[in-house]
């Protein structure tokens, strides 16, 4: 009696560790495959990075808009972290106030192209009132005026292989996005700020405007951006320099 | 032990009798499941708050405007924010996932409304500042104390657990750019997202005042009794040596 409640049990735990095993392996499958995994995902903290991801890719559509504000919010202090790039390339085009500049879109694209600042000016423009937040703490609110990424995207046709859009700096830091906040209508290729020229410290000619992120998302001083399907051959695999030094790579909080 | 094994029933309906659990086995995991998360909240939090140990009030802030307090901390621009935000929401969703199980099993259970529920009879200012007063003079707690909630900590616990938690969540998410996209009311509510992050610093502040009461309390009432009743569940009775006030 006692021995065979024991071999029934066993079997029962069995079955269910294996059933429970395989289940967590189906979600994590079918989570990946509807993009609720950061490239991060790994170790103790990559539970809780998965986590916060997942709830706000379900929570978030991919229209929902970052707040914005009217002109008087405009704040009137605007900080800047850190120096424009000392690369004697990126300095050469600051001289020559970036005539020469071409952001290049390659990767999965059916064409892959070059940009200057005067074509992606002579795209459909769109302007946003909206806050950045720095992920140490401070805010402020600005005005972004530049084309959608989504619009240079739609030009170049991309893969339907694509999942994440790469993007790089003359400072060779490099940074990317899923395919909602890739193609988020607040999602901008920025060369202005408050009416005026995008200031050099702020990232000029252009830089990327992710409004439902924190501001190291929104990078500076743009040279290239890259379509994929996968980013484990971005750096060390994790799309991203900001997960390398251990900042996470999705940052709506 | 037998026979509440066999009539589970009547062992939680006596549950005020000396020989059963004091504390419920699911209070005593979510007690120290929340004490371990918020351990880690807590030292992330400091690590996150000292990139930029400035307050504002509204929508925006920054170095070069107003604060509403410049705490008397170092900035430190380390990129300790880093592995400080990391442990911050990985602590965070083990407190929210402890919180729903513990707030599911004090509603389902009725621990809420046996134990954390003041009596009428006890809201009266003369009760309240008895209680106030016995614990201000630091004076040992009556055996009935070692059963039960108090009026005090029947006022302090779900103010910890029903205001002070929420309002850490709910200014937790207004500072998120992602949700507040859907749910904008979080932040416009609370005046913008620099006064979100003010309150949520005032808000952690309470709670660890309330973490140092409590401790203090615990010291007071019995370290060893009452640490045994939240590990094992036994220790009604106080037979550890008073420390360190009778020595």
């Amino acid at each position: 009696m006692a021995e065979r409640l024991t071999r029934r049990k066993l079997i029962t735990t069995g079955l269910a560790t294996v059933a429970g095993a395989s289940g967590l392996a189906a979600a994590a499958r079918i989570a990946d495959r509807y993009g609720l995994i950061p490239p991060d995902h790994s170790g103790i903290y990559g539970v809780g990075e998965t986590l916060t991801y997942a709830a706000q890719r379900i929570l978030t559509s991919r229209h929902s808009l970052a707040r914005e504000f009217t002109r008087s919010h405009i704040s009137s202090v605007a900080p800047v972290n850190g120096d424009p790039p000392r690369d004697a390339a990126y300095q050469r085009l600051l001289a020559g106030k970036f005539v020469e500049w071409r952001l290049v879109v390659d990767g999965l694209v059916a064409r892959p192209s070059s940009f200057s600042l005067a074509e992606l000016k002579g795209f459909p423009s769109s302007t946003q009132i909206t806050l950045q937040a720095c992920e140490e703490g401070w805010s402020f609110i600005a005005e972004w005026t530049g084309v959608r990424l989504s619009h240079v995207l739609t030009l170049v046709g991309v893969s339907v292989r694509a999942r994440y859009v790469v993007y790089r700096s003359f400072d060779q830091w490099f940074d990317s996005l899923d395919t909602p906040d890739a193609w988020h209508p607040q999602t901008l290729l920025a060369y202005g700020m408050n009416g005026e020229e995008l200031p050099t410290g702020h990232g000029a000619p252009v830089r990327l405007r992710v409004a439902r992120q924190l501001g190291y998302k929104s990078m500076k001083y743009l040279s290239r951006i890259t379509v994929v399907d996968t980013v484990k051959d971005i750096g060390k695999g994790l799309g991203s320099g900001s997960p390398e030094v251990g900042y996470s790579w999705y940052a709506g909080i | 032990m037998a026979e509440h094994a066999y009539f589970p029933a009547v062992a939680i309906r006596g549950s005020d009798r000396a020989d059963s659990p004091r504390h419920a086995g699911l209070v005593r995991l979510t007690h120290w499941m929340t004490a371990a998360s918020f351990v880690g909240l807590l030292v992330s939090g400091i690590a996150i708050l000292l990139a930029h140990p400035r307050l504002y009030w509204g929508e925006t802030g920054a170095v070069g405007t107003p604060s509403l307090i410049d705490l008397p901390l170092p900035f430190m621009l380390t990129g300790q924010s880093g592995w400080g935000r990391s442990l911050h929401f990985l602590a965070a969703w083990v407190s929210i996932l402890t919180g729903l199980l513990y707030v599911v099993h004090g509603i389902v259970s009725q621990h809420f409304r046996k134990h954390l529920v003041p009596a009428k009879a006890d809201l009266t200012w003369r009760s309240i500042s008895r209680v106030a007063s016995n614990h201000l003079r630091l004076q040992r707690p009556g055996e009935e104390d070692a059963l039960t909630y108090n009026v005090l900590q029947r006022l302090t616990y779900p103010g910890v657990v029903f205001v002070l938690f929420p309002l850490m969540i709910w200014t937790g998410l207004a500072m998120s750019p992602a949700v507040t996209s859907v749910v904008p009311a979080l932040v416009e509510a609370l005046g913008g997202q620099q006064s979100a992050r003010t309150i949520h610093f005032f808000a952690a502040s309470a709670l660890v005042a309330f973490l140092v009461v409590h401790v203090s309390m615990v010291c007071l009432a019995g370290f060893d009794a009452r640490m045994r009743a939240m590990i094992t569940g036994r220790g009604a009775a106080r037979d550890e040596p008073w420390e360190p006030w009778e020595q």
